[in-house]
């Protein structure tokens, strides 16, 4: 964690783009490929993963003072374990179907190393306030990837957006997205389309910071 | 006994950890450069799935039974303890093991494809030595994966790759290629 003191406006907005888990991190892949194959099991997903992480940020926040070093680790994982213990029932009371598309994976938020990171790294050293802000805009940059995922993988593969057909009756679904290999392939390419932007935004800097002529100019 | 074969096959091969289910993914992206890494990775991890399994037939045989809702917390803690304890085992009983293993051991509680293994021997009501055969099969599939990529990786060094495409989008390209081929497995067993 940088030492410098970071605004309220920096906490939240950091996790959204700029430092995005999934897409800049690479953290918590094993969510954001393996039950992207459809927009309605990514929102599912999304909430789940944001509500464990604002509620053990929360909490790893307010109990700091009391956590001894050694065991933080631990504490930190149970007190995961229960929110997503909370979010696996409020899920299969809600949303049956969905809670059983994403089968053992509701279980496997407690592994998910973006939110462990989060706490470690953030919520166990900053007042309750702020780890809420962190958290807030850390769920809100996974569940950004979570839908760009969802999207690309449910239009390509199915045909459908959240259940509706959006090509015609004609078009013929790419089924390999919404199975295992169309996780990998989309991701990999999400990731070339944001190199390739970042190299162009780079080159262009370059061009606008030694427009033709000035470097003689300013030897002379 | 045909029942416990295919269990392990399906757990290799059909329904691979690593390509077709996503679970241990960190160690997949990271520690599969090398071969040689990637072979005790993989044996570390097959290791520890079998004692996780075991532990999870126990946890839900003799105590789960009457607190359902302790499940993950209870499996998450009997894991990580169970890295620790078998890390000081094979540190007391074969030093040399250790220095091969060392590293690896205690990253593998971190790792998604244990708790993963608990939780679906638990949602498929396996018995014991049910268990015991998806264990072996899940950790030598993820060890196949993790050699195949591994392999990949060393020829690819070598290859000239686009400079935009080098290191994770290059990585999840080729995971992708696998998992592929591993599609080729999904009829196997239905007929």
């Amino acid at each position: 964690m940088t030492r410098q003191a970071t605004t309220p406006n920096q906490d939240l907005l950091r996790g959204i783009w700029r430092e995005n888990p999934v897409l800049i991190q690479l953290l918590g892949l094993c969510p954001a490929l393996a039950v992207t194959n459809s927009v309605a099991n990514s929102v599912a997903m999304s909430a789940a993963t944001m509500f464990v992480l604002l509620g053990s940020s929360f909490l790893v926040s307010l109990l700091k003072r009391f956590v001894p070093g050694e065991v933080r680790i631990s504490t930190y994982v149970l007190i995961i374990a229960t929110f997503v213990t909370l979010a696996d029932m409020t899920l299969e009371a809600l949303v049956p179907t969905i809670h059983k598309a994403l089968g053992a994976f509701v279980g496997l938020i407690v592994v998910n190393c973006i939110i462990l990171a989060r706490q470690e790294a953030f919520a166990s050293r900053r007042p309750v306030g702020r780890a809420m802000l962190d958290a807030l805009g850390t769920g809100a940059g996974f569940t950004i990837a979570m839908l760009m995922m969802g999207t690309i993988r449910e239009v390509l593969g199915n045909g459908t957006l959240l259940g509706y057909q959006v090509f015609g009756a004609a078009f013929e679904p790419w089924v390999v997205f919404a199975l295992p290999p169309g996780g990998f392939l989309t991701l990999g390419f999400i990731l070339l389309f944001l190199s390739w932007i970042q190299r162009r935004r780079a080159e262009q800097a370059r061009v606008r910071e030694w427009p033709e002529g000035v470097g003689e100019r300013r030897a002379a | 006994m045909g029942d416990l074969v295919w269990i392990f096959t399906s757990a290799m091969l059909v329904n691979n950890f690593t390509l077709t289910l996503f679970l241990g993914l960190c160690p997949f992206m990271g520690v599969s450069a090398r071969v040689s890494t990637a072979l005790r990775l993989g044996a570390a991890d097959t290791f520890v799935l079998v004692l996780a399994s075991l532990a999870a037939w126990f946890l839900n045989t003799f105590i789960l039974e009457h607190a359902p809702y302790l499940r993950l917390i209870s499996f998450i803690i009997v894991i990580a303890s169970l890295v620790q304890i078998v890390e000081m085992v094979i540190k007391k009983v074969s030093p040399a093991l250790f220095r091969e293993l060392g590293i690896y051991l205690p990253l593998i509680t971190t790792n998604c494809a244990i708790l993963g293994l608990a939780i679906f021997q638990t949602n498929r009501g396996y018995g014991l030595a049910q268990g015991l055969f998806f264990a072996v099969g899940a950790g030598a599939g993820l060890t196949l994966a993790l050699v195949l990529m591994a392999s990949i990786r060393e020829t690819t060094e070598l290859a000239s790759v686009p400079a935009l495409a080098k290191g994770m989008a290059l990585v999840l390209i080729i995971a992708g290629s696998l998992s592929l081929a591993f599609m080729g497995f999904a009829g196997l067993g239905a007929g």
